[in-house]
């Protein structure tokens, strides 16, 4: 056998897919990288997410995802609500919507907005594909490149790409048990306000947030609200879990404190019915709906009318607020058996949040170690989870990591923690080795007071995450 | 028409690297009017070979497996000639330590460098040891895992203090690392590509990373992070001299094929150093071996076809 000689002859010059120079990289790498935009030189691949494309095989543990269990939705239903709209409105769905949404489906919005007490009328909405799409179109209507957004320390990942395509100063606030620590931002906002800078707006997820998976307490839910119409500053606020509740009293959200003057609300079907359907909402001021309006027919017109009917079907034949409770109990579960298992197998030196709701626990082990670099020994043991560093952009959360227990079933989350905790151990075991310091003992029975802030951190951050220690003895 | 199975991907944390690497070869090859098969590698490799039955392989693996002489044993074994190095040489530039020994028994100029492995910490007490490893290398140390590429896992220890987190940040991707003594200075490869007249030496390529301290990971990857400049501007005979250093590496890991080899140029003595050796080096756009063929007057497709080329001969020869 021999290989052919380059088929030259074949490929000529008058072959139009060749024509021109001859293939180069270095021509390669200029002619895409001289085209690109300033706004995406932010824009950064990172190990991180390299690591993260080795974290969806199918042999990998995955506590890194943020996916609600689909599986729990009858099949029989999706098929027989999917026959009714395509017998029912087959041409509706195959057609361009408007850009608002169908007013139909905007009913059923404001039945769930309703839900968490909230009053919205159907002019408020706009129907968006995804809650994704309104941090999108929130950035794209209020951004100019160097305005600042205050968001919350750690924030939720995926918000941040969109911050830095906008080109957007990011300033991030610590938060406690409580949520958002809202004293630090005011404080943040007066430095901000010497420096003649005003954000333009604060994003924040007050209910069980992704990924430190804490919520703002009312009284901080209060002044939050006060500070946004004192100051004349738009909020973001992003609310996919509130309705995953586990335990506790509902808490307003921002938007019912504030009667939708200064807050952007965000809401999606995608934890409480589906994320596969991209449809999520926005109610907002009306100057700024019309914008967002403006924004989202630039981006994709409308969201599928496909997707919508399908919706209001639903909520015509179903019980949304029955599949409701059959998440919210097998999520409670999960986190539970997640916070004991994080009992069980985490080396004492860890802390974790203990969620309401939502899907995430927030995890923080001593600074000395670096989650990204353990996921990648969590890998070689076939089991992942998000780094903290994905939920800041200044560096910060490099000894935290973000687990989530909503995707995959007990027995997975219990062998993914106890996998993890093993690594950790293994790792905090070698440090001490290589320090001198004494081989940490076994995990005490009893629960044990959090880590205390070490000396070198900043002082205005002695209460910032890592969160207060709960045991799960101690709910 | 020659049926080439490219095989990529794995389960490397270089995954992403090797995906876009062996992309750009299956597109090469199409054009080369191949027929491609494209193989991401897992755990039916064998089965796929055999069934695909290829006349040749293009190892576009990166890191684990298809970088350290697991996939190329299994392609010996399976009876597939394939592009790159044999196992021997896959191991030996793998394992840096192995790679730094050979070197330095060779009188290749190579950073001081201590290499433990982890139960040598845990139960030779080799942390008693560090005090005297950081009198003699001198801060800031280089920590890295033995057998990792693309600069993942490595670290600078600024002081003492940073030392045993930035052991254990590397054994998280090894079971073995070493300290090394940085040289700081300019950043040059040198690629090696075999061909009629023995194996040749490409012109040497400097990486200028535009912002961060040192030449990372995702510098490396990344479009429009790190400036390349190829043929490098080197003073005096040091151009000649890293190509030198370059080859003979290349032979006293017994690399074939093709090879990158990284050097450093000492900033404050004029020194060469060089750091490793890739047996199989990237294939992205950012890559090295690519841009240095390129300024050798060797398009992409014209070095795809020429290792590919070298497989096949290895096999009449053998």
């Amino acid at each position: 056998m021999t290989i052919d000689e380059p088929p030259r002859g074949e490929h000529g010059d008058d072959d139009l897919r060749h024509a021109g120079p001859a293939r180069s990289t270095t021509r390669d790498l200029e002619r895409y990288a001289g085209l690109f935009a300033t706004r995406t030189h932010g824009l950064k691949s990172s190990v991180m997410r390299d690591l993260m494309a080795v974290t969806q095989q199918s042999d990998i543990i995955s506590l890194a995802g943020g996916l609600p269990d689909t599986s729990t939705f009858p099949a029989e239903s999706f098929s027989s609500l999917m026959s009714h709209v395509g017998a029912e409105s087959s041409a509706r769905a195959l057609q361009y919507g408007p850009t608002e949404g169908l007013d139909e489906l905007k009913d059923c919005i404001v039945e769930v907005m309703a839900a968490e007490g909230m009053r919205a009328e159907p002019d408020d909405i706009l129907v968006t594909t995804g809650g994704q799409q309104v941090i999108d179109l929130v950035c794209r209507t209020l951004l100019d490149p160097g305005d600042v957004v205050v968001a919350e320390a750690p924030t939720y990942p995926g918000a941040l790409p969109s911050f830095v395509a906008y080109q957007a100063d990011v300033v991030q606030i610590e938060m406690d048990d409580a949520g958002v620590r809202v004293d630090l931002l005011e404080q943040t906002l007066d430095r901000l306000a010497t420096e003649g800078r005003r954000p333009k707006f604060i994003y924040t997820v007050p209910s069980f947030s992704n990924p430190a998976g804490v919520t703002l307490s009312l009284e901080r839910r209060r002044r939050l609200v006060r500070i946004a119409r004192e100051r004349e500053l738009l909020v973001l606020e992003d609310n996919p879990y509130g309705l995953l509740r586990y335990e506790g009293d509902p808490l307003p959200t921002l938007y019912a404190l504030d009667g939708g003057e200064y807050v952007i609300y965000l809401g999606t079907f995608s934890k409480i019915l589906s994320p596969g359907l991209r449809l999520g909402w926005t109610a907002a001021p009306r100057p700024v709906l019309e914008k967002l309006n403006v924004g989202k027919q630039g981006a994709d017109l409308c969201s599928a009318p496909l997707s919508q009917l399908f919706v209001c079907r639903y909520f015509g034949e179903m019980d949304w607020k029955a599949y409701l409770r059959t998440l919210t109990d097998l999520y409670r579960r999960r986190r539970d058996t997640m916070l004991d298992a994080l009992a069980e197998h985490f080396p004492r030196e860890a802390t974790w949040t203990h969620p309401e709701g939502g899907l995430f626990i927030w995890a923080t082990l001593p600074e000395y170690i670096d989650t990204t670099d353990l996921l990648a020994r969590a890998l070689r043991e076939h089991v992942a989870f998000v780094p903290g560093r994905a939920a800041y952009l200044d560096g910060r959360g490099g000894a935290s990591m973000r687990l989530n227990f909503s995707g995959v079933g007990d027995d997975d989350i219990r062998e993914g923690v106890r996998r993890i905790g093993k690594v950790v151990s293994e790792q905090l075991g070698l440090y001490s080795t290589l320090t001198g310091a004494a081989t940490p003992e076994p995990r005490p029975a009893s629960a044990r007071p959090p880590r205390a802030a070490s000396p070198g951190d900043d002082a205005s951050g002695a209460e910032i995450l890592p969160l207060r220690l709960r045991r799960t003895g101690e709910r | 028409m020659t049926r080439v199975a490219v095989l990529k991907g794995g389960r490397s944390l270089e995954r992403q690297v090797s995906l876009r690497s062996g992309a750009r070869v299956e597109d090469a090859l199409e054009r080369l009017g191949h027929d491609v098969v494209s193989i991401d590698v897992g755990p039916d490799l064998v089965d796929r070979l055999e069934d695909t039955r290829p006349d040749v392989a293009f190892v576009a693996l990166h890191g684990r497996d298809g970088e350290d002489g697991t996939v190329q044993e299994l392609l010996e074994l399976v009876g597939v000639p394939y592009t790159g190095s044999r196992p021997g040489a896959c191991i030996r530039c793998m394992d840096k330590v192995l790679a730094k020994h050979a070197m330095r028994d060779a009188g290749i100029p190579t950073p001081d460098f201590y290499a433990f492995n982890q139960t040598a910490f845990e139960e030779l007490g080799a942390a008693r040891a560090l005090p005297a490893i950081e009198a003699r290398l001198r801060f800031p140390i280089v920590v890295k895992p033995a057998g990792q590429g693309s600069a993942l896992g490595v670290q600078f220890a600024r002081t003492a203090e940073d030392v045993p987190a930035a052991l254990v940040s590397a054994f998280s991707y090894d079971t073995k690392v070493m300290l090394e003594r940085h040289v700081a200075g300019r950043e040059l490869a040198v690629s090696v590509l075999d061909g009629l007249a023995g194996p040749e030496a490409l012109p040497v390529v400097e990486a200028i990373p535009r912002d961060e301290d040192f030449y990372d990971f995702e510098a490396r990857y990344e479009i429009g992070r790190t400036s390349f400049v190829c043929p490098a501007d080197l003073p005096g005979g040091l151009g000649e001299r890293s190509q030198e250093l370059a080859l003979s590496v290349h032979r006293i890991l017994g690399c074939r094929s093709f090879s990158r080899v990284d050097l450093m140029l000492e900033e404050r003595t004029d020194a060469l150093y060089v750091l490793e050796a890739n047996a199989i080096p990237g294939l992205t756009e950012t890559s090295l071996l690519p841009q240095a063929a390129e300024a050798a007057g060797i398009g992409f497709d014209a070095l795809v076809a020429r290792v590919l080329e070298l497989a096949v001969e290895r096999r009449t020869a053998v």
